[in-house]
């Protein structure tokens, strides 16, 4: 990490081009789909394990 | 007062993160790796006696592929250095620069958890720790151990590529038995003719990075001996499906000749004297060896699924 003339550490903000904005959004849709995916998953094997019990508890 | 003063001057300012893709973070995930390990997987799957709701197997599957990804990811993390060296492996995310080595570290450990962890709530935990060791093995014990210390770093790192079938059964059953054991050991035994063939003709690119591949250590003629000898021990443990029962006449007989022709393949490359002969014949055991594991897994799904 570089240091500024007054000693400070310098931080490299981002340059936010088009290209890159519109990278992070395709990351960010893959993460929320990735997500998605994940609760159905667990929705989906929770009925499977629990099979013809479903509806079986105490109300 | 701030200590940090923020500026946007200098034109590689995003390579500590932000700039890959989505499927440059795909690409972490080894994806043709993976495609032999759910393979291989899924064939444990199906052996295993009791049988499996198929979401669950499903699920199976996907932990195990996500977690070998992961173990893909942890694995160019730490061998970027190299990987920049040599040229099979120069276009990776990390070293192209499209991922910063941060982002791969998190996205590794971030997948291997939640694959191992899924794996534990949905399936069973004794797969999930089959699934987590081999994890470790493949990252801390051979990429960060043993691949740049031993010539003998992918004879035990081959190990975490021989677990999946292991995985996959114990997913069924929740146990390791005698069977699983033995589709590891096929895969184990046939790790190092597999590599040291592509060692062979590959041996420059290691070398240049100070890998120990076995060619580089201890010269080719004893790289060609290995594979001979690492060959003639692969061929029985490939026939025990058949002698342990779990295997039918057609897997049996199938894979004897395959074997023969594996045998042969490994014999050429041994007498053969090094030079361009010496890479033709390690090239042409290489690409057997993929079809030949290949072939012997789908022999053992097919008498499965046609129960022979």
């Amino acid at each position: 990490m570089q240091n500024d003339e007054h000693g400070r550490h310098k931080i490299e903000a981002p340059v936010w081009t088009e290209e890159l904005i519109e990278r992070r959004r395709q990351r960010n849709r893959a993460i929320a789909w990735t997500l998605v995916a994940f609760i159905v998953l667990f929705f989906v094997v929770t009925i499977v394990k629990l099979g013809g019990n479903v509806a079986n508890r105490p109300f | 007062m701030s200590d940090t003063a923020y500026s946007n001057d200098r034109p590689d300012a995003l390579r500590q993160g932000g700039e890959g893709s989505a499927a440059d973070f795909f690409e972490l995930l080894k994806p043709r790796v993976m495609s032999l390990v759910i393979f291989t997987a899924l064939v444990g799957i199906a052996l295993a006696p009791g049988g499996i709701h198929p979401v669950i197997g499903f699920t199976a599957l996907l932990c195990i592929a996500v977690g070998a990804g992961a173990s893909g990811a942890l694995n160019m993390w730490y061998d970027a250095d190299i990987d920049a060296k040599m040229a099979r492996t120069a276009n990776r995310p990390i070293p192209s620069g499209r991922v910063a080595p941060q982002e791969a570290a998190v996205f590794g450990s971030v997948l291997s958890v939640f694959s191992a962890m899924t794996m534990g709530v949905l399936v069973n935990w004794v797969a999930a720790a089959l699934l987590a060791f081999t994890i470790f093995f493949y990252v801390a014990v051979y990429t960060m151990w043993l691949k740049r210390r031993t010539p003998q770093n992918i004879v035990i790192g081959g190990a975490a590529g021989a677990f999946p079938p292991m995985i996959g059964w114990a997913a069924v059953t929740g146990t390791v038995s005698l069977e699983s054991i033995v589709l590891f050991a096929i895969i184990f035994m046939w790790t190092p003719p597999h590599f040291w063939a592509l060692a062979l003709f590959r041996s420059g690119d290691y070398e240049k990075v100070g890998v120990p591949m076995m060619p580089v250590v201890a010269g080719e003629r004893e790289t060609r001996r290995q594979i001979m000898i690492y060959s003639a021990l692969l061929v029985p443990v490939t026939l025990l499906p058949g002698l342990l029962g779990f295997a039918g006449a057609l897997y049996t007989v199938a894979t004897a000749a395959l074997g023969i022709g594996f045998l042969g393949l490994a014999f050429r490359v041994w007498r053969t004297a090094a030079g361009a002969a010496q890479d033709k014949a390690a090239k042409g055991l290489f690409a057997y060896s993929i079809l030949y594991l290949f072939l012997i897994f789908s022999l053992l799904l097919v008498e499965r699924l046609f129960g022979m």
